[in-house]
Formats: structure tokens, sequence, C-alpha cells
């Protein structure tokens, strides 16, 4: 049985509608990110498994139960859940300690079990010899952690994260990535992690959801997200991509200054109409010369259009000879090319995403 | 183990369909609070002022629906003329406070005048001194022939009497405009202390002097704080009660409030003094909402944000002229009155003059310890004061914060009627309530809880707009992380919003307990023989022309709010009386 269930859900705000029909399904242990731009309705989505908001079709349940439908919803101080805030609302009236032992006190612990429990969570974060401090001394990434630790130290049911890196500067952000992903590999909690940022997602994630405008694009680990997209948001928001976009006839899909047989793409090609095909910059190669094609790689003739020096790559815009398609192609340092040279394109079709 | 408990029941709710337990269970238990904050404002707003609405146009003895108390209370050449002194007393206020106040503030906030610690105290010291205290002692100061500068004249001169007659026209203009200006100063200041000097330095490269570019950039872009802060004063004018019953009534002419207070001499006619407020009324709620309009209008970007870098401008050899007139204008207002004041308190008699052998503390002693009617009002005044703030500050900390975080529909309309009493005068106010209260089923006349319910009613909205803002600096996310975390909203706001918000709400409180221990205008009407405060006995006192006794009742209202006023430094900061959001 899984975890924590989402049916349908539905949440409308006067004329908008924030999430639409969502339905998502989470094993216990597992850790789901919610990912997608702003407004696409994924903290609505937190909020209304959290019990702050109700949603206005639809249910979610856990361990089988509903606790939230438009009828009405277990309010959350008794979900037994916990949260991480974008503001990491650490409440700076109370010290470390303070705020790390609160949900044990409402859980009506013992004193020194809750004191073990403290001194045992705050030492898994590192945050030991600061257990007195108040939150305005400490630092953004030490508040992050006493967060963290707050969350964590109840055992919740189920541990939400809205966004709760984007407040931090870039390195602590990347290192704390890792820090969430040990944690959850440690305890195993249900997770549900909201953001917009596609590495924290790809880091920290069993699985990815990503939505756009109100609604689930996609849900698939991080492997499979990126190079399996599904639909043309998800390409173009996981990573950089190209759109290929066909005509498929007969055997084979007609491009524009190419063709592909079907039977050398990985997945099933309609047979017949338009098609489309996101093909990642890291899938296309480059050659001065004609190169001898490895078996079901496919080779394009083109010129290089544009080019730019990033330090851990080049990025190569070639266009396709006779053709108005244009390709964005990461090459690795050493593979130097001049603007306006001949090259050939070497794709591999089993490496092109079909997108419906 | 409450733990497991607490699942269990969870279980069984979520299994059962829904029942009236379970919906009791989800029910957002804050409908209750919002049903008895409206029945609360029912009680100290609507029904005043619709009880003061229906008086106005029912028979005294018969209840009939009738437009006799209007034709009573417009019928006569007097009533008429005592409301055309109003709005010349108010418009003469206001022009008089511009002239006192602006110079005053464009000196502090943009010049290199020395002495603006000097000037800034002296401002505090005139929103210290309750106006009624400064008509006692400009009638010890300009009264005629007695008075000091009168003697001073006389001495001096050699003539037989002295120019002043503080018991004229005039001399009521002075003496309200001289308590009133700090609104101009505050308003004007706030504006200037906006204004960046690029934006007069962009005017300067395009070749414009000094004078051209006060006229044409720094002046119109404070004009709507001025002409803001005139409306306020003007209605400070025409709503004061105090001022004028001391100074007007001696000198034989009425105005508007002084007419309301002859209404409810014996046998009092309620219902024609309630047809008689509504023109305040009006024109108060008329004015504001224009002055909401001045100050809101768009295009005035620079009052909005932080400007720039700012220079004082140099003023070369009209810094001491400059500072001469600041401190003529708060001789005025404040150091001559307190002088006046403090003498008569500490004098055997006034008259008598400044030397040792006329110093005593039997004035002090008499009103503190000797008699009881002056103690019992001293208790009074602090305890009602208190009690009124409480009240006023609990009242609008809870609808302050159900209308943030939108715990129930149609929220606005509470916010609304939280603020409504702001453009009540306090003694249309008074009236509403007597009219209210003073009949079964809800009799409160004669007892305390008319005065202190009218005092927190009255001072509500200096409450809501502090608690307001204190509950806006609260991160609502704050109070999410406890209530995830397993606590209810009730632990949310007794363990994070109250603690968080203790030092916002003591300045609240402050700033509520000292307009509510010297209130006149609203307890002249609803006090009895046993509930006399502080303020109401200086006034009746003032008929025995015993100045050293007022004198010394004044000035133990004047240092109970010195007190406050210094813990509200400590606890808030320097700013925060003179803080704009809150002056008004």
């Amino acid at each position: 049985m899984s975890k924590l269930v989402l049916r349908n859900v539905s949440r409308r705000f006067a004329e908008v509608t924030a999430v639409d029909d969502f339905s998502l399904a989470l094993e216990e242990g597992e850790f789901v990110s919610l990912l997608g731009p702003s407004g696409c309705g994924k903290t609505t989505t937190l909020r209304m498994i959290a019990g702050f908001l109700d949603p206005t079709a639809g249910t979610i349940e856990m361990d089988g139960e509903v606790i939230s439908s438009a009828a009405g919803s277990l309010p959350p101080e008794k979900r037994r859940m916990s949260m991480i805030f974008q503001s990491y609302a650490i409440w700076p009236n109370m010290t470390v300690a303070e705020n790390v032992a609160f949900g044990l006190q409402v859980r009506r612990l013992a004193r020194p079990e809750i004191r073990a429990r403290v001194d045992r969570i705050l030492d898994l974060v590192q945050l030991r010899l600061l257990r007195d401090r108040y939150p305005a001394e400490l630092s953004g990434g030490q508040q992050q952690r006493v967060a963290l630790a707050r969350a964590i130290v109840v055992q919740p049911t189920v541990l939400l994260l809205d966004e709760p890196l984007s407040n931090l500067d870039a390195n602590l952000r990347e290192e704390m990535r890792f820090e969430i992903r040990r944690l959850h590999d440690e305890l195993h909690i249900t997770t549900v992690y909201v953001t917009h940022d596609q590495s924290e997602a790809m880091v920290t994630s069993d699985r990815i959801a990503v939505m756009n405008a109100g609604r689930i694009d996609q849900v698939d680990g991080p492997r499979a997200l990126y190079a399996r997209p599904r639909t043309r948001f998800v390409a173009g928001f996981i990573g950089r991509t190209n759109f290929l976009d066909g005509e498929a006839r007969g055997e084979e899909v007609l491009f524009d200054g190419f063709a592909i047989k079907l039977g050398q793409f990985a997945e099933p090609v309609p047979r017949g109409g338009p098609v489309s095909f996101s093909l990642r910059p890291q899938s296309i190669h480059l050659h001065r010369g004609l190169p001898t094609a490895a078996a079901g790689a496919c080779i394009i003739a083109g010129r290089v259009t544009q080019r730019a020096y990033l330090g851990e790559h080049w990025d190569y815009a070639v266009g396709v000879k006779d053709s108005g398609v244009r390709l964005r192609v990461t090459a690795r340092p050493h593979e130097v090319f001049e603007v306006d040279q001949d090259v050939w394109l070497e794709v591999d079709p089993r490496q092109m995403a079909y997108i419906q | 183990m409450p733990v497991r408990e607490t699942i269990q029941t969870t279980a069984v709710t979520a299994a059962t369909p829904p029942g009236y337990r379970r919906r009791w269970r989800q029910l957002d238990k804050t409908v209750f609070l919002w049903l008895l904050l409206v029945g609360v404002l029912m009680l100290l707003v609507i029904n005043p002022l619709a009880r003061l609405l229906l008086s106005s146009v029912q028979d005294g003895d018969t209840g009939a629906l009738t437009l006799q108390n209007y034709l009573s209370a417009y019928g006569r050449w007097r009533y008429l003329e005592a409301l055309t002194n109003s709005l010349i007393v108010g418009f003469a206020v206001g022009v008089l406070g511009t002239v006192f106040g602006v110079p005053m503030a464009w000196a502090v906030s943009r010049t290199d005048m020395p002495g603006k610690g000097l000037v800034w105290a002296a401002i505090l010291g005139t929103f210290i001194v309750p106006s009624y205290l400064g008509a006692v002692a400009w009638i010890l100061l300009a009264g005629p022939n007695a008075g000091w500068l009168n003697r001073a004249y006389i001495s001096l001169t050699g003539a037989a009497a002295g120019p002043f007659n503080i018991y004229s026209m005039p001399g009521l203009v002075l003496v309200i405009a001289s308590y009133s200006f700090p609104y101009m100063f505050v308003f004007t200041r706030s504006a200037l202390d906006l204004i960046s000097t690029e934006m007069e330095d962009a005017a300067h490269t395009l070749g414009a002097g000094v004078l051209r570019t006060t006229l044409r950039v720094t002046f119109p872009l404070i004009l709507p704080a001025i002409l803001g802060a005139f409306i306020v004063e003007f209605l400070e004018a025409i709503a004061l009660f105090g001022v004028p019953a001391l100074i007007a009534l001696p000198a034989r002419f009425q105005v508007m409030t002084t007419m309301l207070w002859q209404f409810f001499e014996f046998p009092p006619k309620v219902e024609v003094a309630a047809a008689y407020a509504m023109p305040l009324l009006v024109i108060t709620v008329l004015l504001f909402w224009l002055q909401r309009k001045i100050i809101a209008r768009k295009g005035y970007v620079a009052l909005t944000g932080k400007g720039g870098e700012r220079r004082p401008l140099r003023l070369g050899k009209w810094r001491w002229p400059m500072l001469g007139y600041c401190l003529f204008v708060t001789s005025l207002s404040f150091f001559l009155p307190m002088l006046v004041i403090l003498q008569a308190a500490f004098a055997k008699a006034w008259g008598r003059g400044f030397s040792l052998d006329n110093l005593t503390l039997r004035n002090l002693r008499f009103v503190l310890f000797d008699q009881s009617a002056t103690q019992a009002a001293t208790i009074h005044t602090f305890l009602y004061g208190a009690t009124a703030s409480v009240i006023a500050l609990v009242l609008a900390l809870c609808i302050a914060y159900i209308v943030q975080r939108r715990l129930v529909p149609f929220g606005n309309a509470l916010s609304f009627l939280a603020m409504a009493p702001f453009v009540i005068p306090g003694i249309v106010l008074a009236i509403g309530f007597y009219a209210a209260y003073t009949k079964p089923p809800l009799l409160l006349y004669g007892t305390a809880w008319i005065l202190i319910l009218a005092f927190a009613t009255r001072f509500l909205p200096i409450a809501y707009a502090n608690s307001d803002a204190a509950i806006r600096s609260v991160n609502p996310e704050l109070e999410d992380a406890v209530r995830i975390l397993g606590g209810s909203r009730l632990m949310a706001m007794r363990r994070v919003v109250a603690p968080l918000l203790k030092r916002g709400l003591a300045g609240g409180f402050i700033l509520v307990f000292i307009p509510a221990t010297r209130e006149l205008s609203t307890a002249i009407f609803l006090y009895t023989t046993g509930t006399q405060v502080l303020s109401v006995l200086l006034f009746d006192k003032s008929d025995e022309g015993n100045f050293e006794i007022l004198s010394s009742i004044g000035l133990i209202l004047v240092l109970g709010t010195v007190a406050l006023v210094l813990a509200g430094f400590r606890l808030v900061g320097r700013d925060f009386m003179l803080r704009r959001d809150t002056a008004a």
C-alpha cells in the first residue's frame, strides 16, 4: 500500500485553477520532488498535503485514510507530518535546542528522552555546539540545518520541504542538496520536496514530478526524465535540448535536410503524421571528416554558425546543410572548430526522445 | 501514551463517514472568535452610532420619528453662530499651525540649524502637555491684567494695562494652534525626509536657483503632506472641548463643542445634542476622506520611497535666527506654559511670583493625599486608562490577526469597524455612548465601564494600527511551523506570536494609555460623581479659580505621561511617538 496518495486533487482560487487533477502516489520511504516554474502549483500542492489548504476536488490519503477532501480536512497539527519552509520559519524567540525540542514537547515526551533525541539530531546536522544560540546569531546555512533538525527529530510520517534552499548562496546550496539526500538515506522518511531548481531535484530525489500550469507532465526517476522527456515542456525545462520536428512517412521520419529510419529509434514512433523529438546537445558529436558510422548512427553534414567557450565545454550552434535546422551541440574543450567550418554531425537516434 | 491515542482517534474519525463529531473536529473554531469580535464591535462602535442617529430623529419622550430636533438645533441664531465660530477657529488654527510647523520641519529636516535636539525635545514636550492644561497655563500667562505677560509689559513700559487678553477668539486660536502644530511638523518632516538632495540637485543642474527649486520642486512634493496636516489640525480644532470651554466661555462666545455641552446641562437634551452633532460627524468623515485622497495621490512617488543622498542646506548667518524662531514657537507651546504651571503648582499663591518663600508642597500633597476626590480621580485616571488600553489592544490584536491571516470571510468589515472611531470626534462618540447606554437593557451610565469602554473605542484605531503593523512583521510560516509539528493555533499564538509581539505591543499599549489618561471630551459627558478622572476634575475646578490646585493636577498628569513616554523609549525606541502613522 502506498504511504501517501493524491487522487485527482484540484485547487481553485476564485477564477484561477492552481492545481488541476493532480494524481500521485508515494511509497513508504520514497523521496519525490515536485519540480516546475514558479506559479505551476507545486507549493499549493504541498500546502494541501500539509493540511494548510483544502482541495476543491479530489482526496489526499495517508495510510489508506482520507485526510483531505473538499468536504473537510484533518488540520495540519493532527497529521504528524513536518515541514521545512522557504523562510526556514525558525522561531527567533527560542534557542536552537528549544526550536528542535518543540515538536517533542508537543508530543509530551519525557524530559530526558527529549534531551537525548535533540542531542542526537543536533549531532547529525553538526549543530551541537550551537545548541544555546538564538537564530539571529546563526548563518543562513546553520538556520537551514536547525530547520532540518526540527523537522526530522519528531520522526514525521511525511516530511515536506518547500524550496528550502532558495535563500542560500550557490555553494552552500550545492552542499545542502547532498546533505538532504544523506539524511534521507539515513532516516528513510517519506519526503515531498518542492523546488524550481532541476539540479536540486535530480540530486535529492528518487522520482521527480514535473509540474506545468497546475498539472503533472511527467513523473520519473532523474535519469529517465532527462533521457526520455515525454513532453516538450519537460524536455525544455530539464536541461537544454534541441527540438526536431519531422514527418513520419512510410518506414522513415523526414526531417528538414535529413531522414532517419523508424527502426533506428529506441521508442515506437507512429507511422504517418507530424512527429517531434528532443535531442540533447551532449548526444551529438562533431567530426572534422566523414566519420565511420557506428551501427545505427546517423551522419549529417553541417556548418558551424556560432560558438562559445564556457571553460568546462564548448557550446556550438551548427546549421544542417541545405536546411533551416540549427542544432546546439556541446563538445569537450579540446574539440575546437572554427565558425563557418564544415563539420559532420553524428547523431544516435536511440538517444532521440519521442515527444507526444 | 497520548501520542498513540491521537493516532487512534485520527484513524477512527477518518474511517467514519462525515458525522457531527468529525464536522466539529474539522470546523475552524475561529468562527466563534469572529462572532465574538463582531458582537464587541457592535457594542462599541455600531450601537452608539446607530443610537446617535436614531436619537437625532426621535422625540425624547414618545420615541416617535420627528425632525423637530434638527429644527431646535439649528433654529436659533446663537446655535448657528457657534457652528460658524467652530469653522473659523478650525481654519485659523490650520493656518497658524502651518506657519508654526512648516518652517520648523524644514529647518530640522533640511538645514544645518543648531540645537535640533532641543527643538525635537520641545516638540515632544508639546505632545505631552494636554491642550486643556496649556489653556490653563495661558490663562496664567495672558489673562487680562494679572497674566504674567501683561505684568511684564506693564513693568517694562509703565502702561496702565497689558495688551494681552487670552479670553478672545485670537487667544483661543493661539492656544489650540500651539498644541496642534506638532501634527504639521511631523507630517511635513516625514515628507521632507523622503526627498533626496539629488532631486533638488537635478533642478540646480538645469539652472534653477535655490528659491526656484524650493518653490517648483520641494514645495510641490511636500504639499500633500501639508494639506493633510492642515485637515488634521482643522478637525482637531473643531472637535476640541477643553480649550474652548476654558477660554471661549469666559470670553462669552460659543463653539460647537461648548454648545453641545450646554445641551447636556440639566435637563439634558440628548436628542437635540445628537442632531447638533451631525455636522461635526459629517465634516470629519468627509475631510478625512479628502485627506486620504490627497495623501494617497499618485505621482508623488518621492513620498513612498527612501531618497538617495541628503545634504543639509547651509543657512549661514540665518542659522541662529532660524533656531530663534523654533524656540519662539516652542516657548508658546511648551517652555512658557510649563514654567508657569510648575510655578503655580509649587506656589502658595501664584501671583506672588518666583521667590523661595512662596514655595510649598501643600498643593501637591492636597491633591494626592488630603482630598479624597482628587485622590480617587488620580487612581481612576490610571486605572480606567490602563483597562481601556488593554481592552482596545486585545480587541485590535484579535481583529488584526484574523484579518491578516484571512481566517474568516468579510475580515475587512472588521478592520473597517476597528478604524471607524478614528473619524468620530470624541465628543460625538460620547453623545452616542450616552444615547446608547443610559437606558436599559444595557445601563452602563453611572458605572466606570461606560468611561472605560468609551476610551477603548476612541483609541481603538491607534491600537489597531499598531497591532496590524506588529502582526504584519510576523511571517505566517512561523505559525505554520508550529501547527505542522502538532501545535494548535492557540499554541502558536502563545509560544511564538505573543513573545514576538511583546515589544511592539508594549509600545502600542503606551500609545493608547497616554491619550486615555488625559481624555476630556469623552469623559466630560459620561462621568458621574463616583467616576471622576483627573481631566474632568481639572475642568470642574477651573470654575473655582484655584490655579495652584489646577496646576498640581496638571503636573501629575504630565509626570505620569512622561514616565510612560520614557518607558516607551526604552521599549520601542526614540521615535515611537512621532511616527507618522501613529501620530495622527
